[in-house]
């Protein structure tokens, strides 16, 4: 029933070949029926219309990372700049996470399929500022003191929530490529990738116990999970049910 | 331990911690130092204080004690209270000192700043958060001022209350905290000669976002016992309510010295950020002034009573 991911797909219209290096694998029937209206719909963008669009989601994707640079080179980050830097880009991984999720319910609620492809990019890009944040508190704020780590995952339960998270955002990552899909088999890599309702949440919770009083921030944060993830199992019953 | 021990907490031969705290008018005197002098006579912006125990610590630059604050009243964020100070008015302002004590008081800020002997006294500020300053603050010993109001032998705490006025406090209109904001001492601590209450900072009248116009500063403790724009003092027999106690008991004890030993969930408590520093430093047990409080806690388990 699953077809291979590299063909022609659902989220690839015909004569897409172009794409296919961006072109995530399809979300099986989610993508298809979604897909199905569409491909009568709505015309085919040229070429460059669709490397345009491209490079906007990339360019959205770097911005808050350049505009977080400016303001550390002007000095806009407050008295303690290395804390907020870290929040910060912290913050961005977690938006860039939720952004991610919201992919698959958007393509289909606006009937625009082809959005699917931009789920590894943003996944990717969510990784990288993770990355960093991850960096930037082990070597700015710990500056490499590696007993001190091992401290704070072990103590302090909003390191080891996010330590967690991280460690099993890595095999997402790593399998992100077209090779390791098919290495894996569509199937197994899908299963593996469901792993991301799992990360997110702990992204979520990893930003609540951090906070000190004021808990509305990782509470809309929480919210707008929570709505993601119930659009998907809306989704998923409705499906079982038109099914049967 | 030695080598992290600030300059200021070399000189531990002195015994008697009432000459010891005015070491530095003999030092001054002593040297002839122009400096203090000046600085014993007059201020030309506004206060009028002469040295107090102070260290030699560098203060932290003025900017950053005015614009990175937690004063809940005024927002949850550091730069809230720079912001959203301003419409608080703090004359006219009137600090009730009451209960265990023979002559209770209401006393106008204005008679405070003028009836006691100001003093600078430079301390090292340690947040909770992990974070820390040295503060310039202008100010006179609390203990002067439980002495006016003659405390009876049921004064066992003292309970602080800061000003509840949603109008000009933005931050109480909803209850990121139980408002308003309690703070206590145990009598003794309260007492200490350390232990200050600040009216200026860097020579200056102290601004809104600092606590004006009258604050604690307990610098043995953490940032968050120093209750900010006090209205009322009292003398009271059991241990008053506080208010990072209510919100989380479990993480913020009523006694909150500064300790490396107790961890908190949040923060590591065993190293700080000096503001403008770029490395993390160790952080000292009552946060460096160990010598002058320890006693205060002799015998007790600082690991239970956090």
């Amino acid at each position: 029933m699953w077809r291979n991911p590299l063909s022609r797909s659902a989220t690839a219209p015909p004569g897409g070949e172009h794409l296919a290096r961006h072109n995530p694998p399809p979300l099986g029937e989610v993508a298809r029926r979604a897909g199905g209206g569409a491909r009568k719909a709505k015309k085919r963008p040229s070429k460059l219309q669709d490397n345009l669009i491209y490079a906007a989601v990339w360019l959205a994707c770097f911005a808050p990372l350049v505009w977080l640079a400016w303001r550390v080179f002007s000095d806009d980050l407050g008295a303690n700049p290395i804390e907020a830097l870290i929040r910060q880009i912290g913050v961005w991984g977690l938006r860039l996470l939720l952004v991610g999720l919201a992919i698959t319910p958007a393509a289909r609620i606006l009937n625009k399929p082809r959005l699917l492809r931009f789920r590894r990019t943003v996944g990717l890009f969510a990784f990288s500022y993770i990355c960093l944040h991850l960096l930037t508190y082990i070597g700015v704020d710990l500056f490499f003191d590696w007993r001190q780590l091992v401290k704070d995952i072990l103590k302090r339960p909003f390191i080891t929530l996010g330590m967690l998270g991280f460690t099993l955002l890595v095999p997402l990552a790593v399998t992100s490529t077209n090779g390791m899909v098919r290495r894996l088999g569509r199937a197994t890599w899908q299963r593996l990738h469901w792993l991301v309702y799992l990360i997110v949440p702990l992204g979520v919770a990893h930003y609540y116990l951090l906070v000190k009083a004021d808990h509305r921030p990782p509470l809309v944060y929480a919210a707008i999970v929570a709505v993601l993830m119930g659009w998907r199992v809306w989704d998923a019953w409705g499906r079982a049910k038109s099914k049967a | 331990m030695l080598i992290r021990r600030a300059p200021d907490l070399t000189d531990n031969d002195v015994t008697d911690p009432g000459l010891y705290l005015r070491r530095r008018e003999f030092i001054g005197a002593a040297a002839g130092l122009g400096l203090l002098a000046a600085a014993g006579t007059a201020s030309a912006r506004g206060l009028t204080y002469g040295p107090g125990f102070s260290t030699t610590e560098k203060p932290t630059p003025r900017k950053d004690i005015t614009g990175y604050n937690n004063f809940y009243e005024f927002g949850v964020n550091k730069e809230d209270p720079a912001e959203n100070a301003g419409s608080l008015k703090t004359r006219p302002w009137t600090v009730r000192v009451d209960g265990a004590c023979e002559k209770p008081a209401t006393f106008a800020i204005d008679d405070l700043i003028k009836g006691n002997k100001l003093e600078e006294r430079i301390y090292r500020m340690r947040c909770v958060e992990g974070w820390s300053m040295v503060i310039p603050w202008v100010g006179f010993p609390l203990k002067d001022l439980i002495a006016a109001v003659r405390p009876t032998s049921k004064a066992k705490f003292v309970a602080f209350e800061t000003l509840m006025r949603p109008s000009e406090m933005p931050g109480q209109r909803w209850d990121v905290l139980q408002w308003p904001y309690r703070e206590g001492l145990r009598i003794d601590e309260a007492t200490h000669p350390l232990a200050i209450l600040a009216v200026g900072l860097y020579g200056d009248v102290l601004p809104n976002q600092n606590g004006a116009p009258l604050r604690l500063v307990v610098p043995w403790k953490y940032g968050f016992k120093g209750i900010k724009s006090i209205v009322r003092i009292s003398l009271v027999e059991t241990m008053p309510a506080t208010a990072w106690n209510l919100s989380a008991p479990r993480e913020y004890g009523f006694y909150s010295n500064v300790n490396p030993a107790v961890d908190h969930p949040r923060w590591s408590q065993a190293t700080e950020r000096r503001i403008g520093e770029f490395r993390r430093r160790e952080t000292l047990p009552f946060n460096g002034y160990g010598q002058y409080v320890a006693d205060l806690y002799r015998g007790m388990d600082l690991r239970a009573n956090f």
